[in-house]
């Protein structure tokens, strides 16, 4: 078993009500934050943590604290990104459901420790039960002291707001959900400035995901230090991974980022091995943007060495032989699976989501998503795959968001990996139909362990 | 005006305004559109929308490009139910194909429908953040996941019994 910081009573019955939680020690380190620590002891524990933003980028997160500028007289806000959107990604949702008070305790200490005095959770609109579960966390939390004025007697006030958003993933990126939250569309703003200086209502803003947020409770509890000990190299703490697709137990699992890939999908204490005994053929292993991997790529690096769940090693290789960590959204792909079809529906998404703003991402993911269509029914053509290619390279970094880099890379890393199953398709036009490619891109046996 | 907010829907108002600061009212735009969806009917006709950029004192058009934006506004009248079923990838690797064939053949529409007697609307979506318990739809606030044809024909069955039940 590896360590828990985050799940570590997740089972505990009632955990979701405030008595219970608190009963289990919650809040104790809300209380040590804000009776014995200093803002600025606060924000050195965070950045001794090394912890890193858990939304996907991995920005560390008491860097990104720092950064938030304190003009005289402004308000300052911290805003939770629980717009969890990203295909394979639902830790978020998992967090909130059964622990809504974990989360206002770290947000309690965030807000403290940044100053803000009204601090909003912009939650996913479809998460809507979600969103009820954390109003009545915050009417607790409010009536026994945690929320409101002057808490503890420390002078702080708090209060936190939830913010329904209305089903678009581009508010994900931080300054799009800012705009959002002004109540307007989701078209993410041109940075500088940043929301540390201007964000929300043009006042300096910290925008945080929920697991960044809630692992702020452990990290005070412990020290940033001891934190940092978990772990392995920058990859500092345990992050929460969900698991997705083609596994005997699909569902949401703390790590602390020493386990091995192949660990993680075949262990019973984690994924339990592919669903029905069948072999696996690709996985995308940080949510759906992030490059999608061959089975011999996922389990071992191009150099041949054992590939782990962390920042750095998933991301070994770069793009041509890795992925990311990305938001710990887990895709698993079995034999069975076709990648065009796969590619497919995740263009289809990107085409639906992009906010149309920049051309190259409005119109391309369109195009994207066309030319997939045509050769996933077909109808493909020998010079479609380069056309592709050609798209994705023209999108990416070409947008004011990533919005379009996480449009392109799917598709690029797809036929990187798989360019003789798009071939197979386009020659076969009428076999690819009623057949799968399957396993057939590898000369070698595909690693499958006993 | 023929649409308005009735007390209580009105008192839920001004909880979801008085979140944001003075001033910054607008914030309060996407819950108060979510308020006049389930208030009015499940569907925004430009009538709400107007009522709603009057409540916040801001200009219809502010309403009308946000409500346009986000895929959960309907700008069309719905069924009584709206089956939104997830199609993106970790669900179509876990069989929502199938499943979407199926609730089309059991409810004789097609994506983007609504059934003759008013009860089903079948909506295709993108992910809905239940990878894990795929294949999935969402009908109203709840998530009905792990689905299979056998449990597609039990919660049609429910939701028509519910109607019964009202009736």
């Amino acid at each position: 078993m590896g360590v828990k910081l985050l799940l570590e009573k997740a089972n505990v019955p009632g955990i979701r009500t405030y008595d219970v939680y608190r009963r289990e020690g919650g809040y104790a380190t809300a209380e040590k934050a804000l009776k014995e620590m200093s803002i600025e002891a606060i924000v050195e524990e965070v950045k001794k943590s090394g912890l890193r933003g858990r939304g996907g980028a991995g920005f560390p997160a008491g860097m990104k604290w720092s950064f938030i500028a304190k003009p005289e007289g402004v308000p300052r806000h911290l805003v939770c990104n629980a717009d969890e959107s990203e295909p394979g990604t639902f830790k978020d949702r998992y967090l909130m459901e059964f622990l809504p008070h974990l989360l206002i305790e770290g947000l309690l200490i965030s807000s403290y420790a940044l100053g803000s005095n009204d601090t909003y959770i912009y939650i996913r609109g479809e998460y809507a039960w979600v969103a009820d579960i954390l109003e009545e966390a915050i009417v607790e939390a409010t009536k026994n002291g945690w929320l409101g004025k002057n808490i503890l007697g420390n002078g702080f006030d708090c209060m936190v707001h939830v913010h329904r958003g209305a089903g678009a993933y581009i508010c994900g990126e931080e300054t799009a959900l800012i705009e959002s939250l002004e109540g307007k569309r989701g078209n993410p703003r041109i940075k500088p400035p940043f929301p540390a200086i201007q964000g929300l209502w043009m006042r300096p803003t910290v925008v945080n995901n929920v697991e960044t947020l809630a692992a702020v409770v452990p990290i005070i509890k412990m020290g940033g230090e001891e934190y940092a000990k978990i772990g392995v190299g920058r990859s500092t703490g345990t992050k929460l991974i969900s698991a997705c697709g083609n596994i005997n137990k699909p569902g949401v699992y703390e790590i602390d980022m020493t386990i091995s890939v192949e660990d993680f999908i075949y262990s019973d204490e984690y994924c339990g091995g592919i669903a029905g005994g069948k072999k696996l053929k690709a996985c995308i292993p940080g949510g759906s943007s992030v490059p999608i991997l061959p089975a011999n790529l996922l389990l071992k690096t191009a150099k041949g060495e054992t590939r782990y769940m962390n920042y750095e090693s998933l991301s070994d290789g770069g793009f041509a032989t890795g992925s990311m960590m990305g938001s710990g959204g887990f895709i698993v792909l079995d034999e069975d699976q076709c990648i065009v079809k796969n590619t497919l529906t995740l263009a289809r998404f990107y085409r639906h989501e992009s906010c149309g703003q920049c051309s190259p991402c409005r119109e391309g993911t369109g195009w994207m998503e066309k030319i997939l269509q045509k050769i996933e029914l077909g109808k493909g053509e020998s010079s479609d795959i380069d056309l592709l290619w050609d798209i994705q390279r023209k999108i990416e970094g070409n947008t004011i968001c990533p919005l379009g880099d996480a449009a392109a890379w799917p598709v690029a890393a797809a036929i990187r990996h798989f360019r003789d199953e798009f071939e197979w398709h386009i020659n076969n036009r009428e076999l690819s139909q009623t057949s799968n490619f399957g396993l057939q891109h590898y000369a070698d046996p595909i690693h499958v362990p006993a | 005006m023929s649409l308005q907010f009735n007390n209580e829907q009105m008192s839920e108002f001004k909880r979801l305004v008085a979140r944001y600061p003075e001033g910054k009212q607008k914030s309060a735009l996407l819950p108060v559109l979510h308020l006049a969806q389930d208030s009015f009917g499940g569907w925004l006709p430009t009538e709400a929308m107007d009522y709603v950029a009057s409540l916040l004192e801001i200009e219809p058009i502010e309403v009308y490009e946000v409500a346009t934006f986000y895929s959960m506004y309907n700008l069309k009248p719905v069924g009584k139910f709206v089956f939104e079923v997830c199609q993106t990838g970790p669900c179509m690797v876990s069989g929502s194909d199938n499943i979407i064939a199926y609730i089309q053949k059991q409810l004789d529409i097609k994506p983007g429908e609504t059934t003759k007697d008013g009860m089903f609307t079948l909506k295709l979506v993108e992910c809905l953040g239940a990878c894990g318990y795929a294949p999935m739809m969402q009908v109203g606030k709840i998530y009905r996941e792990h689905l299979t044809k056998e449990k597609v024909d039990a919660i049609i069955a429910e939701y028509r019994m519910q109607v019964v039940a009202q009736n």
